[in-house]
């Protein structure tokens, strides 16, 4: 069933890069950077219950190692993907250390902090990092070539969050989410589970910043990673009802479709109309389903509960 | 002080310690008097020590209005920025509308009571239940009155009459800008009518008893929902208070308050988090910490505001997680 599902999904992904033209690209784009970081975001907070305010942050470090090894060194963009990816696997696990002491409100804080803190790093250091400016990647790509790169991380980002999260490791997880005494009773490490989950979702937020800062013509500036990339994150995430994998598709139409959809409209298309519609919906959304689209499907699966009573780890 | 953190700085939950530790007192002491010899020996030191307190004073009323959401409800509203700048803006339609400032100043505080209590019944009471979803909300009313104020008023500055004129006093060499010493006396001010409204009030009373044992509040009599909408309303004033102050240095415009949430943030939890005196103490500090550190350590350009306060928050949580005036909470499994 689910596999029916994803090789449908992945069918009409392809089939829309031969029918899209280049602007809707772009969108679908958008649609897939979100995808990639609420997905890593969804690991954290979802599935090990460690609210992040401030995985902006970490598309901002992704973003900027991309553009400087293209900028300076003039590696193939390509390649600087993985690249990325192991730079903020690293910073990952160095928030998730302090994360070790924190929790709930405390780590929102630290988190959001973070998400600040980081777009100054450019200005300080404008020399290397271009300043307000930002700094230009060597090469420019095309809506294509974007297009297919980002869905074919997408994919492999969905691919390797399903691999980790349904053994061993993603029962650790959900252990330390539903209650972190009990797990760690059980024999769960904490450290290293904790560090883990922060590592691997810091890891996709940074590759979905790389591709955010190829899909703005290969700027990387300061500006483009704000507070409100990291709160949009965030409510894609609860949009689409945390801890769950299907859900993220959701959340990442709803925060890359619904500015470019509500722009379409009379009054409310000017660029702050669509921060009203956004927010309202946001809020009108958490009042009806608190628990996000998934939680609401969740609702009307009736072998969740038995599934509960069965194994007591998988919930 | 102390009188104001014993009456208010009782937790919700059993405690352990409490709120005032000596070591804590001595350490806030010698600062003082660390202040005080700095400013006597350098007339630049006391300057930037005059002008950190003015704008602790602004961080310190925004995380008052924190503190007070979080200690009824252990959420943290991140719109608060945003409904002080909101409120801002207000009153500089007010003033334009042929008010003078101050008269502008003393009818925002009510319509900044009503809008924050309405937010509270509207869209806060529904989710409360779950503090993800609270944050959620606050988070969309982040955008959302951001959205609103850019359509209203547009994203360019705006100036307001400046409140305290721009007369410098002096003072043995040493240069005050009047601005700063009324910002600092209406910020602390504040915090004092809160206070007072917290002890002598029935309503201060039933907040307290919110705060500290619903259930039991609830079957005296007190009514706890009703009680969370005034928390909101307070917090919003004082949230207004810190937007309008914030104004005379910062001017208008819709992010004005965003980085003061940062530091407010900071000076809230160097204060612990759940002490009202705490906030208003970390919220000096920090003031007059950023103010001298960006003075007198080379690599502290303004860019590294934000990062330092950033680091301050970090260090205090993993090094001391319940700040000055927090109390160690005894977790139950």
């Amino acid at each position: 069933m689910k596999f029916a599902a994803a090789g449908f999904a992945a069918a009409v992904v392809v089939l829309l890069g031969f029918l899209l033209d280049g602007y809707h690209q772009g969108l679908a784009v958008y649609v897939a950077i979100y995808f990639i970081a609420i997905l890593g975001l969804d690991i954290v907070t979802g599935y090990t219950g460690q609210i992040s305010i401030g995985h902006g942050g970490f598309m901002a470090i992704g973003g900027y190692t991309t553009a400087m090894l293209s900028h300076y060194e003039h590696w193939n963009l390509l390649l600087t993907l993985p690249a990325s990816l192991a730079v903020t696997f690293l910073v990952g696990v160095l928030v998730g250390i302090p994360a070790l002491r924190l929790s709930g409100v405390y780590l929102a804080l630290v988190t959001f902090g973070f998400a600040v803190s980081i777009p100054q790093l450019p200005l300080k250091f404008s020399k290397l990092l271009g300043g307000s400016n930002g700094l230009h990647t060597a090469h420019s790509v095309t809506h294509l070539w974007l297009y297919v790169v980002s869905w074919s991380c997408a994919g492999v980002a969905l691919l390797l969050a399903w691999l980790l999260l349904r053994g061993r490791t993603g029962r650790a997880f959900r252990a330390v989410r539903d209650s972190e005494v009990a797990a760690a009773s059980s024999g769960v490490a904490l450290p290293i589970y904790k560090t883990l989950a922060f590592g691997v979702s810091g890891a996709l937020a940074g590759v979905a910043g790389s591709l955010l800062v190829l899909a703005t013509n290969g700027f990387a500036q300061p500006s483009e990673f704000g507070v409100l990339l990291s709160l949009q994150i965030l409510i894609g995430a609860a949009v689409a009802g945390l801890g769950s994998l299907w859900g993220v598709i959701l959340g990442a139409l709803f925060v890359g479709l619904l500015p470019s959809v509500s722009a379409s409209f009379p009054v409310i298309g000017s660029a702050h109309g669509q921060d009203v519609v956004f927010g309202l919906a946001v809020i009108v959304i958490m009042l009806v389903l608190p628990n996000g689209v998934a939680g609401l499907l969740r609702r009307f699966e009736p072998s969740f509960k038995t599934a509960i009573k069965r194994d007591p780890n998988t919930s | 002080m102390v009188g104001f953190a014993e009456r208010l700085g009782m937790k919700r939950k059993s405690a352990v310690g409490t709120g005032f530790s000596l070591p804590v007192i001595a350490l806030i002491a010698a600062a003082a008097i660390f202040l005080v010899i700095g400013s006597l020996a350098s007339n630049i030191f006391a300057q930037q020590t005059v002008a950190g307190l003015a704008q602790g004073a602004i961080f310190g009323s925004l995380a008052l209005a924190l503190v007070l959401i979080y200690r009824a409800t252990e959420v943290i509203n991140f719109a608060q920025g945003e409904m002080a700048m909101a409120t801002t803006y207000i009153a500089y339609q007010l003033t334009l509308w042929g008010l003078s400032y101050w008269l502008a100043f003393f009818v925002t505080l009510p319509i900044a009571f009503v809008l924050g209590a309405l937010v509270q019944v509207t869209l806060i009471r529904p989710v409360q239940s779950s503090i993800i979803a609270v944050v959620i909300v606050t988070v969309g009313l982040f955008i959302l009155i951001d959205g609103v104020v850019t359509w209203i008023w547009g994203a360019d500055l705006k100036f307001m009459k400046a409140p305290f004129g721009n007369t410098v006093y002096h003072a043995g060499g040493v240069a005050f800008s009047r601005q700063d010493i009324g910002v600092l006396a209406v910020s602390i001010l504040s915090a004092v009518v809160l206070w007072l409204l917290f002890k002598f009030t029935k309503v201060g009373l039933g907040m307290r008893a919110a705060a500290l044992r619903p259930a039991a509040a609830s079957l005296v009599g007190v009514r706890v929902n009703w009680m969370l909408a005034v928390g909101w309303g307070l917090a919003a004033t004082l949230g207004a208070v810190s937007g309008l102050m914030t104004e005379p240095t910062q001017f208008l415009q819709p992010t004005m308050m965003q980085a003061i949430l940062l530091y407010a943030f900071a000076a809230a939890v160097l204060g612990g988090l759940e002490s009202p005196a705490g906030a208003v103490v970390g919220g000096l500090a920090l003031g007059v910490f950023l103010n001298l550190i960006g003075q007198y350590v080379g690599i502290a350009t303004p860019e590294l505001r934000l990062p330092i306060a950033f680091l301050v928050l970090l260090l205090v949580l993993l090094v001391k997680p319940t700040g000055l005036f927090g109390r160690k909470q005894v977790r139950r499994v």
